[in-house]
């Protein structure tokens, strides 16, 4: 209720600091949702504010459902989803700023070095338990599943069509870090990240290595020329057609202006 | 306590600010722990009306996107985990402060002690982050993949080491000198005098700290979310991973939605539950074989 009552004040306080049609703009944003989107987007805004002293952007994480719902219930301003839209969600727009993909990794020292889709699936799905089986070591394979609402997970499964009660899991995590930092610790485990949390561990001396997916290797740039087939793209999504603020925030974070932020990051800029 | 027994015969103004002020304090205490499990009750409402309780230990699996919400291995894993460290810690805790307190030589005590206390104020998510990239990976090359109901039960009783030593201490202090004067007396040797005068005099504070530590082991979240490997499923060996009840509540909150989320409060609902049967079957120990 609290929340609500907050979200409503500064919505009013967002338009009535938009209403005033000058040069400088002013006002709070509120943007939550997606924990993958909100680095980015708190970067994002924190140049928007030093561009325009008088706004406040403020970036609550909370997971892509959250964003669709505090969109929707105007709690928020702009919710942040980490996925396209869903059929029951075209009631929001959806406005992209970025791409993300996710990828299947190994332990460096992991003699396999691909694994086809049906191979990936038969060891999610326990049928594939050792890694001789797909031509690695004969070690038994420890499977590295997410945990329930995650967007990785969704997008994960909506690629292999899988059902999350047929996958037979020996781990499961929450963040991208733990998954990397669980992979790094055992030599036979396997588990799927983003793409850009990966390579920026493999730039970082990881111990880990990022599969190839249906023959396209994982990288930013095979994510940024669509060819990469396990992506998805940043959203910041709005209840109606963004106006004064919302919209300058929006446009902004869709320019050319903030694709050094969005490469930091290591996700892939939009190509407009 | 004594000296201010003389004061209550004359009751000052001073006095009766003292006694509201802290009926005031008392009454807030209260009144936060029954508007928790009244909010967690109003939470899990939906989730119980629309799901029902028997389901929550009935359903075939935990697979909330799927209307799946079966609770019992989480609550069997929070309890092995729990079993099994305080089984272990208890032991290890009053035996360092044995050690501490009547063997060691006080030079050696008062370091040790300050150790004991360093180890309980390490945060719990080091603990955690230190179990992740070194307990897990040795245990994994025992028996992948090392996230397992092993390691959250060494980590658990790692953390509650320290509590339940140090109360182990406090009580050992707080044992009368005369005691002891009067078990020297009678020649009783160092081992006589702690387990026939020691002991039976330090029960209530050694019983205070084991509930104390089992309450932060079943409280425990980030550190078994990290090292237990969060897998939904009874454990049937200490090598398989499995998740508590904690971790399920933080690992999912974040992104759970509807009854997913209401499920979630179940969750703490249970949990809540579970602590009130732990301080209630404690009470009655402590009834039955310290004063009696």
């Amino acid at each position: 209720m609290k929340r609500l009552w907050m979200g409503l004040l500064l919505t009013t306080l967002a338009l009535t600091a938009c209403s005033k049609s000058g040069e400088e703009v002013q006002g709070k944003l509120v943007l939550t949702g997606s924990s993958t989107v909100a680095p980015l987007a708190a970067e994002i805004g924190k140049r928007f504010e030093s561009l325009h002293p008088g706004v406040r952007v403020d970036v609550q994480s909370g997971g892509s459902s959250r964003g669709i719902t505090d969109a929707r219930q105007g709690l928020a301003d702009i919710g942040m989803v980490s996925r396209a839209l869903k059929a029951d969600e075209q009631d929001l727009q959806a406005f992209s700023i970025a791409q993300d993909g996710v990828t299947m990794i190994v332990h460096k020292n992991n003699p396999v070095s691909a694994l086809s889709d049906a191979q990936v699936i038969a060891i999610y799905t326990g049928k594939i338990t050792n890694w001789k089986e797909v031509g690695g070591n004969d070690a038994p394979i420890t499977v590295i599943n997410k945990a329930e609402g995650r967007s990785t997970l969704e997008l994960f499964l909506h690629y292999f069509k899988l059902e999350n009660k047929n996958v037979k899991a020996s781990v499961v995590i929450g963040e991208n870090e733990q998954g990397i930092k669980t992979v790094v610790g055992n030599p036979a485990a396997i588990a799927y990240v983003s793409i850009g949390t990966a390579e920026y561990g493999t730039t970082q001396g990881v111990s880990i290595k990022l599969l190839p997916i249906g023959g396209v290797a994982a990288s930013v740039e095979t994510v940024r020329n669509g060819s990469f087939p396990l992506s998805r793209s940043l959203n910041l999504v709005t209840k109606t057609t963004p106006q004064g603020l919302t919209k300058k925030f929006i446009d902004f974070a869709r320019a050319q202006d903030v694709h050094d932020i969005v490469k930091e990051q290591y996700f892939v800029p939009i190509t407009q | 306590m004594t000296s201010s027994k003389s004061n209550t015969l004359s009751r000052s103004r001073n006095d009766l600010v003292l006694v509201w002020s802290l009926r005031g304090c008392a009454a807030l205490v209260g009144a936060i722990v029954v508007l928790i499990v009244v909010f967690l009750v109003m939470e899990s409402l939906p989730a119980l009306q629309h799901i029902g309780l028997a389901r929550f230990f009935t359903d075939a699996s935990w697979h909330p996107a799927e209307g799946l919400y079966n609770l019992a291995p989480m609550l069997w894993g929070t309890l092995f985990a729990l079993a099994g460290s305080v089984l272990i810690a208890t032991p290890l805790g009053i035996l360092s402060a044995m050690f501490c307190h009547y063997y060691a030589p006080p030079r050696v005590a008062r370091y040790y002690r300050r150790l004991i206390e360093l180890l309980a104020g390490i945060p719990s998510v080091v603990y955690g982050f230190w179990g992740l990239v070194v307990l897990v990976p040795l245990i994994g090359s025992l028996h992948p993949p090392g996230t397992s109901l092993l390691a959250g039960i060494a980590i658990l009783t790692i953390m509650i080491l320290p509590t339940i030593a140090l109360m182990a201490d406090a009580s050992f202090a707080n044992v009368p000198p005369h005691y002891l004067r009067g078990a020297h007396a009678l020649g009783l040797s160092r081992w006589g005098m702690i387990r026939g005068v020691v002991f039976p005099a330090a029960k209530s504070g050694l019983l205070t700290g084991v509930i104390l530590a089992t309450g932060r082991a079943i409280g425990e979240t980030m550190a078994v979310l990290m090292v237990c490997g969060n897998v939904v499923q009874t454990p049937a060996n200490l090598f398989e991973p499995m998740r508590t009840l904690t971790a399920n509540i933080a690992l999912e909150m974040a992104y759970a939605l509807g009854d997913h989320r209401a499920a979630l409060f179940v969750s703490g609902l249970v949990l809540m539950a579970l602590i009130v049967v732990l301080v209630m079957a404690a009470e009655r120990v402590s009834q039955e074989h310290v004063y009696g």
